[in-house]
Parts: C-alpha cells; structure tokens; sequence
C-alpha cells in the first residue's frame, strides 16, 4: 500500500518562522495478525510531506491521524521522557519522538521496525514482560539493614555522583533490544537491568550489592556481554551502559564472587 | 468479560496512584490498573523539585511555605488542606530518600535545595531555597522510586488496562439523590488494550489518580495520553468537577513545540527577556522578578508579545537567558532541559537564549475530595469508598494557581493519605453487590464505536478543538472568547457522535483508544469552559481581559460544575445572565442537546490568612 499526504500544514510549529519542509518516504514494518495478512509481517510504504522540525513520532502520527488508523505503535509523554516508543529506526534503536526527521536522511526512504528481541503483538508494539521481568530479577529497590534514620541518610555529593549516570534509565529498551546476546539468547539479563543493578551497587546507602552481584554472576548474567558497545550507542539517555556493565564485572572480580 | 475482587483497586499509576499502592497493599488487598506501563506515567516529565521546609541550607519553616501555597492560588485555597500539605512535605521527602531516591546532596551529605517560584521566606521578603531535587529530572527519579518500591513489594498491577467506567450504587447523574444519603463506590470497568477483553473489578475502596487532562489545548508540555478520563468518567456519572476554568500555563515551554522547560532554570538563574533584551519580569514583579508565581510570569511573557516585544522572525516568544551561566553549573543542575532545547530547537543554551512561551501545564481543578482523598458529591457529602488524589483531584491545595514543585508533592502527600484511607475503609467494609450488568454500558459504547462504518476521523475533531481552545481559552480569556469557543465546542460534540475509527480490530486498538479519549477531552474542554464563562473575575490561572480584578465579593468560592439531564426544558442554550451579587454568581446553567451543565459553588476554607493584595 502506498499513500501520499500532500501539502498539508499539520504539525507546522506557527512559532518558529518559516519552516522548510520537505517529501520522504517512510517504510513501517507491518503486523496486523487479525488482519487477511495472517501471521506475516509486511512492508507498507508513505510519502509525506514533513517539517524540520518535525521527529519520526510526528511521521506515525500522520500516517495514523490522517491515512490509517490501524497503524500501530506505543507512545507519550513524546520528548524522551517516558521511554514508550523506542523502534528501530534505519536499522539503529532510537526513540521515535527523540528523533528528528531532518537528522536521518530524507532522501533515502526512512525504515520503522519493532525493536528485536521481544515478540512482536501488532506493528511496532512488542511484549515488555520479558524485558520487566530481567528488571526485577536484579531487585531493582534500596536494600538496607537497621532501623529506618529519622533524617535522610548522609551521602555525599561525590558518593551521589558515582551512580548519577545510571539513574537516568527510563526503562525503554533500547539498550537490551539492541544486543545481539539478547537476541541469540532470550535468557541474557540484557544491558537495562544490569544498569539499574549498577544503580544500587554503587549507591552508598544501599546493603544488597553481594544479593544483586549474585544474581549477575548467574551463567544468563553479566559474563555474557561480549562489550559490542551496541547498547551505549543505542541509549537515548546517553548512558554509558557499556561503562557500568564493565564497572559490575570489575565489582564481581573485586568482591571474589 | 473477567471478574477481579479487590479490596483497594486504584486506577492511575503515575506519582499519586503508586505512592497509594505503597500504603494500600501493605495494608489490603490491591491492585493497580494503569493505562500505561508505571514507568511511562507523566510525573516522570517533572522536572524541578518538590518543596519541603527542611531547612537544610538556609531557614525555613512549614509555615512560610503554607503562605506561600495560599498566596500563590490567589486565596481560593483550601488553607486547612495547604498547611497539612506543607507540613506533611517534609515527611513526604524523607520518605522518598528512605526509600532511595537520589536527590542531589549539600557539601555535608544532606539532601540540598534550590529556589523556585512563589517560594520565598518569611511571608514574600526573598527567594528561598526550598525545593528537593535531583538535577531536572526530580519527577523521573520520583516515579522511578515508587516503581522500584512497588517491584519491592510485590504490588500487583493491570498494565495497559484502560479504565472505562465507575460503578456508583446510586444514580448520581440524574441529580435526584438527596443529599445525606450514602452512596457507595462498588467497582469499575476496564478495557484490556492487548485483547480488547472487558474486566469488571469489584471493591471496597477505588482510587482515582488518573492526572491531567492537557491535551485540551494545542500547544501542552503534557504527554499524549493526558486526556482526562478519570475527570471525565467522574462527570459523566453524576459527580461533580471543582475549579475547573484554572488551568496553568506554565511560563517557558519550549516555542512553537510546548515541550517544558523547569522553572528551576529560573532557579539556577536564569533570565527572560524580550527582543530588547530588557529582563521585562522586573516591570512586574519588582522583588522576586523572574520567580514571580507562573501565572504571572505566563501573563507578564503574553503581554511582551502582545505589546510587538516579542523574539524571533514572527515576534511571537520570548527569551529565556542561561548565556551568563557556567557550563558546568548547567551540565550539573540542568541537563535534560538543555539537551531538549539542542535536540528539538537546535539551540546551544551556553551561548544562545531558548525560544520560550506558555504552554498548557497543569489543572488546578478535578475531582473535588476532602484531606482524606475522600471523593465529594457536592460540598459535603462524600461518596464511600472512593477516594482520588493527584492532579485528577482537587483538595484544593493549589487554588486558582499551582506553585511550582506543589505538584510533586501534593501526589506523595495525598498520594499517601488516599492509600492509608482507601485500605483502612476496606478493612470495615463489605463487598456491595455490582448490578448484574455493570459492564453493558461500557461494552456497547465500545462496539458501536468500534464498528461505525465511514464517519469523520478522530484527529480532525481532536485538531479543531484543540485549536479553539489555545485561541480562544489561553493566558488571556474575554467572554467573546469563551463564548465562540464553547459554540465551537458544542459543534464538535455532535461530531464527535459521528466519528469512526479504521482499526476494527480487537487488538492493542490505538485507534479505539483515541477516540474514546477524544470523548473525555471534549466533555471536560465544555466545563472548563462553561466554569470560565461562569467567573466574571481575574484570580490566579483565569484571566478575563473584561473583567480583570479579583472580585472576592462575589467570587472567593470554588465552582463546582455538575452534569445533569434535560427535564423538558429545550435543549442548546445559556441562562439568562443576571447581574452578579453573590447570589447569583453561580447560579449558571448550560444546555445541550441531551443534558445540561449546571454551575455551583463551594465554600473555601479560611484559616490563617485573610485574603490581601497579590504581589510579588
């Protein structure tokens, strides 16, 4: 199916002047599995008429919006907050409202994918029970001993530094879903609970790092990460996952675990 | 169709709804049904901080902040409900840092604070340093924290299950129960998005902490899927909504896109100017210039470009400064909203200044409740069982104007107290029977909306309304303004009654899903509306350009708006406006084809402070 929306001022920020725009096509890697295509995935094609400033969240919202309404996909706070709508994008994990259109080329057609890994339910939505699951596993929560302090803890601001990069993990998948352990293994913790694990470990007022580096130890666990750096460069947040894998590791050779 | 039984089911789980679940599930047996996986709830957008008098780097005391609260919503604060707020914040903070929230720290280890707006010390002499934060994604790290706490206590959750309907053991829509009587909250309906299967949850006690509804307007910092429901779903079944026409735009969204940008800027330092590069906020708010509440500061920016002092090739925003701010202190205290203005705008905020201007942020008004969370049915009666907290309530702590980091603090603090209660009520109550069809209604809106052949696209209803509301019900209001808006509207919702979606499939329907929001966005779009129509004053976020000062004579009351049946009368139009004596202020009346929209009031609650002057 090939469509074409023209000339249409949707999504035109009256702010900003003028905005040039411009024709690209974009490529959606289709599952409708109540639809007559069954269980196969297809390939639908649009061309559209978008903005500089417009991201590829906008593209989906024109297609959806004004073409077709069965495209489908999970978004919204749609400022790379919320962490719904990583996709794979030109073949690279990206978050669709964190990515300008302008930055990818618009003269070669723009694919769309679900992110791998994880099992497709419609169009670009995949099942993230799986990928919560490995969350949890590495109890994701303050683990400490005593009674609670009547006042906050003391950390200091160099001890709250030392985790600061990985409490930005907004849980989107990008990381794991771009690993290619994790896509060979289903079982492979991924690089997103190892960062929230990473979190604790290195939180000074958290007592479960030895429970936590247990878990990673396990043959599905951080040895499996073969440093393909695939991860930090999928990260929205700019997190260096490859880094804080490498920092768990170390903390498991240090601790003799 | 499934069947669940709970003792506490709380429908929301942003800030509110799982700082509930901490308490509740501790306690009884609950679930959390949530639209949204946890995590991609909109508290995570928050950005600034969430005040608390912990006095950990300069003096300050719950007091100061109680004052500040009331002034701040203009006086149409509830001030038994601030002071509890103000005073409960400090525990709230704590709470979050027991539980392992990593605020940014002082050079002793303490939790640190920073400026905001409206925040001062000792009744408005100065900024004060008040608000907890870790850099400027204190919501992110809010929502994170709860979320991790819930995995630590095994809280159980319905993902993606769409709340659709509120089961009441009396019809409260047709206005006829008299007051007095009890009226109990027995259950709700959800829609399952991945099967499209509808689960009916019976309860004890139900939670609402459904947030905002920004996607009324155009141009919003609020995520896509704030559209309302919780508000909207309470309206359509009799309830009332409080104070619905103070809606807060909030000063620096990025132009053009209205993604935020914190307050907190202004905190660390930064300045707004004008296309003179005048700091024009000294010219309206001469103490604390740039830190004046958001109201003002959204006005003030309004009135810079109205008056052709605006930035940019179309005169049209306005600057926000950070060019005199070290790098490193930016880096350090604000990095997710620098990178939103490189990301979305391509500008360098060390050496260039953001294009800015107000953006809908945030409703003052909703589901009106008591300081337990309990939900009201008018201004006295509360429904049992039902309880609501977070933005989708209205306590009122915030009045007609929210102060920034209130919004943090107001979903712990009454996040917390709706739990507690929520759970102790179950522990006393029984099951009431659900009537044999609880879900009818809900299964046959869905099919007939689902399966409607050819009609008009949900988006270009969506679109026309959202366009009439930035036009025409923004910063500045007129009753021309309201007047066409509120036309536009009522043609929207006959529409609405045709328009189809092309998803028909029973599958994660996005498409269904928008349209049945489009239906709440416009039924709450039509009371904000009517409410501002109704305010013949200025006061806090509402600001009639006809009528431009607060009149506490007539209007130092909470509106309440209640949707009710046509009986007989004719349909399609406005009471005849008498003149305003505090009588009649809110005695307004709406009809529309099939129901009427009737205006009434509520006390506010006085305390400590008698009304005065507002200046900043």
């Amino acid at each position: 199916m090939t469509a074409t929306l023209e000339n249409s001022t949707a999504g035109a920020p009256s702010a900003a002047g003028e905005i040039p725009s411009f024709d690209v096509t974009i490529k959606v890697r289709r599952y409708l599995p109540e639809s007559s295509h069954g269980d196969e995935a297809y390939w639908d094609e649009y061309k559209l008429t978008m903005y500089g400033t417009d991201r590829v969240l906008d593209a989906l919202h024109k297609i959806k919006w004004e073409n077709d309404g069965s495209l489908t996909f999970r978004r919204s706070c749609a400022h790379g907050i919320c962490g719904s709508d990583a996709m794979r994008i030109n073949g690279r994990n990206r978050l669709a409202c964190k990515t300008l259109l302008k930055d990818l080329n618009p003269n070669k057609p723009i694919t769309i994918e679900p992110i791998k890994g994880l099992p497709v339910i419609k169009d670009l939505v995949v099942d993230m029970e799986p990928f919560f699951a490995s969350y949890r596993e590495i109890m994701p929560f303050l683990i400490t001993s005593g009674n609670q302090p009547s006042r906050e803890r003391i950390q200091s601001a160099e001890q709250r530094e030392r985790f600061d990069d990985t409490t930005k993990c907004i849980l989107c998948a990008a990381c794991t879903s771009s690993c290619p352990v994790f896509w060979t293994d289903g079982q492979y913790f991924g690089p997103a609970a190892i960062v929230n694990a990473h979190r604790f470990i290195f939180d000074s007022r958290d007592e479960g790092a030895t429970q936590r580096l247990e878990v990673l130890n396990d043959k599905e666990g951080v040895w499996r990460c073969r440093t393909t750096f695939n991860c930090t460069e999928a990260c929205p947040r700019g997190i260096e996952v490859t880094k804080a894998i490498q920092e768990v590791k170390q903390a498991m050779i240090r601790r003799a675990i | 169709m499934q069947f669940h039984q709970y003792d506490v089911v709380i429908v929301g789980a942003g800030g509110a709804g799982m700082r509930a679940a901490l308490e509740a599930s501790s306690e009884a047996r609950t679930a959390v049904i949530s639209k949204l996986y946890p995590t991609r709830s909109h508290t995570g957008a928050a950005q600034g901080g969430m005040c608390a008098a912990l006095a950990n780097v300069e003096e300050d005391n719950w007091e100061w902040h109680t004052f500040d609260t009331v002034k701040g919503g203009d006086y149409l604060v509830d001030q038994d409900a601030a002071e509890i707020m103000a005073k409960e914040a400090i525990d709230a903070v704590l709470d979050l840092e027991r539980m392992g929230l990593p605020f940014n720290r002082t050079p002793e280890g303490k939790i640190d604070q920073r400026r905001f707006g409206g925040h001062t010390r000792n009744h408005g002499e100065a900024a004060v340093r008040r608000a907890c934060y870790a850099a400027d994604r204190t919501g992110h790290m809010i929502l994170q924290t709860l979320y991790q706490n819930c995995v630590k206590q095994d809280v159980e959750f319905f993902n993606e299950f769409y709340v659709l309907d509120l089961i009441v053991d009396h019809d409260l829509s047709a206005g006829h129960v008299p007051d007095g009587e009890e009226v109990n909250a027995t259950g709700v309906v959800a829609y399952d998005l991945a099967t499209g299967e509808i689960h009916v949850f019976q309860a004890k006690s139900i939670v609402f902490a459904t947030g905002g509804a920004g996607k009324i307007f155009k141009t919003t910092s609020n995520a896509h899927t704030l559209t309302g429901d919780g508000m909207a779903l309470a309206l359509r079944r009799g309830l009332p909504l409080e104070d619905m026409e103070f809606f807060q735009f909030h000063p620096t969204g990025l132009a053009g896109l209205g993604i935020l940008l914190s307050e907190a800027a202004r905190g660390e330092g930064g300045i707004l100017r004008n296309s003179n590069g005048e700091r024009f906020m000294e010219r309206y708010a001469p103490t604390i210039k740039d830190l004046a509440p958001r109201d003002i500061v959204a006005r003030s920016m309004a009135n810079e470009v109205r008056e052709g002092r605006g930035a940019g090739p179309n005169k049209d925003y306005v600057l926000l400064d950070l060019t005199h701010l070290e790098p490193a202190h930016i880096d350090a205290k604000l990095p997710d909203i620098t990178e939103f203005a490189r990301t979305y705008l391509g500008i360098e905020p060390y050496t260039e200044p953001v294009p800015v201007y107000p953006t809908a942020h945030y409703a003052m008004g909703g589901i009106p409740t008591n300081v337990t969370a309990e939900v009201l049915r008018n201004s006295d009666d509360v429904v049992k069982g039902l309880y609501a907290a977070g933005e989708v309530a209205c306590v009122s702590v915030h009045g007609s104007n929210r102060l920034g980091t209130n919004s943090l603090l107001d979903i712990n603090v009454f996040g917390k107290r709706a739990g507690r209660a929520a759970a102790a009520y179950a522990k006393t109550a029984e099951f009431k029977d659900l009537p044999e069809n609880a879900a009818e209604r809900t299964i046959a809106q869905l099919e007939e909306l689902r399966t409607r052949p050819d009609g008009e696209r949900v988006s270009d209803v969506r679109k026309a309304l959202q366009e009439t509301m930035d036009a025409n019900a923004q910063v500045f209001r007129t009753q021309e303004s309201l007047e066409q808006c509120l036309a536009d509207i009522r043609v929207l919702q006959e529409r609405y009654k045709n328009v189809s979606v092309q998803d028909k499939g029973k599958m994660f329907n996005t498409d269904l899903l928008e349209a049945l929001e489009l239906g709440f966005l416009l039924d709450i779009a039509e009371v904000t509306v009517i409410a501002a129509l109704n305010r013949k004053e200025s006061r806090g976020g509402h600001f009639r350009e006809d009528y431009p000062d607060r009149d506490d004579a007539n209007y130092m009351r909470h509106t309440m708006v209640y949707r009710r049946p046509l009986e007989g009368a004719e349909g399609n139009h406005e009471s005849v406006e008498a003149d305003i004596t505090p009588d009649t202020a809110f005695a307004h009346v709406s009809e529309f084809d099939t129901y009427k929209v009737v205006i009434g009031s509520k006390p506010v609650v006085q305390t400590r402070y008698e009304p005065m002057e507002r200046k900043y």
